[in-house]
């Protein structure tokens, strides 16, 4: 389709216009002419690889490599023991809850929004501000929640001087679950986002068939609408995981980088908390990082095409 | 999180004994507005708390606060600069794919949805490791790595406005009247597309302004970091700042959600969201 698109002389370089000629397209020809074709995009790939490919190949080179350049598993095998597998793991645990949960109470929420069928403008507000809110994380929302419900904050007053100190009563805005609970933050909204083009894909007429044959509402969310919705809430809450685990700011702004997740371990080591001749160790632990995610896509990736089966 | 639980299940209540005595789908407006209401003061209250926390005097001492000037001047530069090249490569990189490749679109989502899926705070890892000493240090290095990190953004604004156009018919129009390459593309092509450029430019410009884990890496104190910093002395300013940095970025959102939405009412299509990337990718075309 390609050829046929452009004009002749329209689009193609100025200086490559190849003369009207019916010469037979010999094989040099044919490689000039891909070659012009291709030509349109070699900034853009000249721009990817040197800002996005090469560094992620330096860092996984960088993984396998000790300080003076040699092949080495030692920094591997450093990343997956100790605190660096500690690291791993909360990491991972952070980011399943602060996937799962918002993953529900987002579906809960873009499932109200959904509904309100009547309250067009209604609709429109809560799409915009999830909008909003899903691309709102980092430092100023740390700082948001410090004033809210840190040592310090508002809420923490109010609630103490109504007789529950939630300080008292182990709960600290500096630790994993203050974490997880300022990550809702950005989690839910993004949930809703990413999950209403779903549930509007439900056909009202999927609803009545059911009901035509006798299926309760419940029945209608058990046998239908719930395994339609299931390959999409998996993918979306994966999407949500991602976020989650590559998050650095807001954990890093909350906590003064005390909790030992992986990305603030990484942070570190460029920040030059660590002992010199173990920066490539922070390689590793990336390369670690990397992999999840990769895997989490994979998964991602399959869900989506089973949802794309049902929802158009 | 504790205010949303009590709102139970996914699906509507089971109404059984009761209908007759409530209107029909009585019960399903009030649990809607339930969740509705919680989800408001969930997400209203910490700003609330926020302002009431800072006080008003402390946004008036923000702007004297020793650094704020030179921090907020750095992060406008790398919006500025990573803004114009954005456009300056997306652009022709998007409307070349669309007339001449589009077998490769497919490619080019997938190769720029990369920077969402890999943590910045690895990115930084590598490009630090192999940046070329002329670039090393200076700001230019992260506005480079800016566009990146736009690009999943960037890219999905200017696909979903050419995709609203009869982009095939504008240009064969426009060159059978005698027109260039150049002229097409900054006559016919950018004048169709402001609204696509428009997001690109909000969503690039409120990345960069937002941004911590690269700069701070890269030891430059852009604004987000300066906020940061700045907590050690003053907690009340820190707060005034992240409510003044949120509400300018809010305030562009707004702006293109907006017209986004009226654009594609204009051009029934071509929606452009602020999450362009969920929609193309949940609508599994």
């Amino acid at each position: 389709m390609g050829s046929t698109v452009a004009a002749p002389g329209s689009l193609a370089d100025p200086g490559a216009l190849s003369p009207p000629g019916p010469s037979g397209p010999s094989r040099v020809t044919l490689a000039l002419r891909w070659l012009r074709k291709i030509s349109g995009i070699v900034p853009f790939a000249v721009f990817v690889t040197f800002g996005l490919l090469l560094p992620m190949v330096a860092v996984a080179a960088g993984a396998f490599q000790n300080n003076d350049g040699g092949f080495t598993f030692s920094n591997v095998s450093a990343a997956t023991h100790g605190i660096y597998l500690k690291g791993f793991w909360q990491s991972i645990i952070l980011s399943v809850i602060s996937a799962v949960i918002p993953g529900i109470l987002g579906l809960i929420v873009a499932y109200a929004i959904f509904t309100a069928k009547r309250a067009q403008v209604l609709r429109q507000v809560a799409i915009t501000a999830a909008g909003v809110f899903a691309n709102f994380g980092g430092v100023p929302l740390a700082f948001i929640f410090i004033a809210t419900i840190g040592s310090s904050g508002l809420v923490s007053q109010w609630l103490t001087s109504l007789g529950f100190d939630p300080y008292a009563h182990g709960f600290t805005l500096y630790s994993l679950t203050g974490v997880i609970f300022v990550y809702l933050y950005f989690q839910i909204p993004l949930m809703v986002l990413v999950i209403l083009p779903a549930l509007e894909g439900l056909r009202p007429a999927w609803r009545e068939a059911a009901a035509n044959l006798g299926a309760r509402t419940f029945d209608y969310w058990r046998y239908v609408a719930g395994p339609v919705l299931l390959p999409s809430f998996l993918g979306c809450v994966l999407l949500l995981f991602g976020s989650a685990l590559s998050a650095y700011a807001t954990t890093e702004a909350l906590t003064n980088g005390t909790i030992p997740l992986t990305s603030i371990q990484i942070g570190s080591f460029l920040n030059g908390n660590v002992i010199a001749g173990q920066e490539n160790i922070g390689k590793a632990l990336g390369l670690g990082m990397v992999v999840i995610i990769a895997i989490a896509m994979v998964f991602y990736v399959v869900l989506q095409r089973r949802s794309a089966k049902w929802l158009r | 999180m504790a205010a949303l639980g009590g709102s139970g299940g996914i699906g509507p209540p089971r109404s059984g004994g009761l209908r007759g005595v409530v209107p029909p789908g009585w019960h399903s407006t009030v649990w809607r507005w339930a969740v509705l209401l919680a989800t408001a003061v969930y997400f209203l209250l910490p700003l609330w708390a926020a302002l009431r926390f800072a006080g008003i005097s402390a946004f008036g001492s923000v702007v004297g606060e020793s650094g704020f000037t030179s921090s907020l001047g750095l992060s406008v530069r790398l919006a500025v600069i990573t803004t114009v090249i954005t456009i300056a490569l997306m652009l022709p990189t998007a409307v070349y794919v669309h007339l001449r490749l589009p077998g490769l679109r497919r490619l080019l989502e997938g190769i720029t949805i990369l920077p969402i899926v890999i943590p910045p705070v690895v990115l930084i890892v590598g490009v630090l490791a192999i940046a070329p000493g002329f670039l090393k240090g200076t700001s230019w290095l992260l506005a480079l790595e800016y566009v990146i990190l736009a690009m999943p953004f960037s890219y999905r604004a200017l696909d979903a406005g050419l995709r609203a156009l009869d982009l095939k018919t504008i240009v064969e129009a426009s060159s059978s009247l005698g027109a260039g390459w150049i002229s097409t593309l900054a006559r016919v092509i950018l004048p169709n597309m402001r609204t696509a450029l428009l997001s690109a430019t909000v969503l690039s410009v409120a990345m960069v302004l937002g941004e911590y884990t690269m700069a701070s890496l890269d030891l430059f104190q852009t604004f987000p970091v300066w906020i940061y910093v700045n907590s050690q002395t003053s907690g009340q300013v820190s707060v005034a700042a992240s409510l003044l940095a949120l509400f300018v970025t809010w305030f562009f959102l707004m702006i293109i959600t907006v017209l986004g939405t009226r654009q594609s009412r204009k051009t029934g299509g071509g929606e452009v969201t602020l999450f362009t990337v969920a929609r193309t990718e949940t609508r599994g075309d």
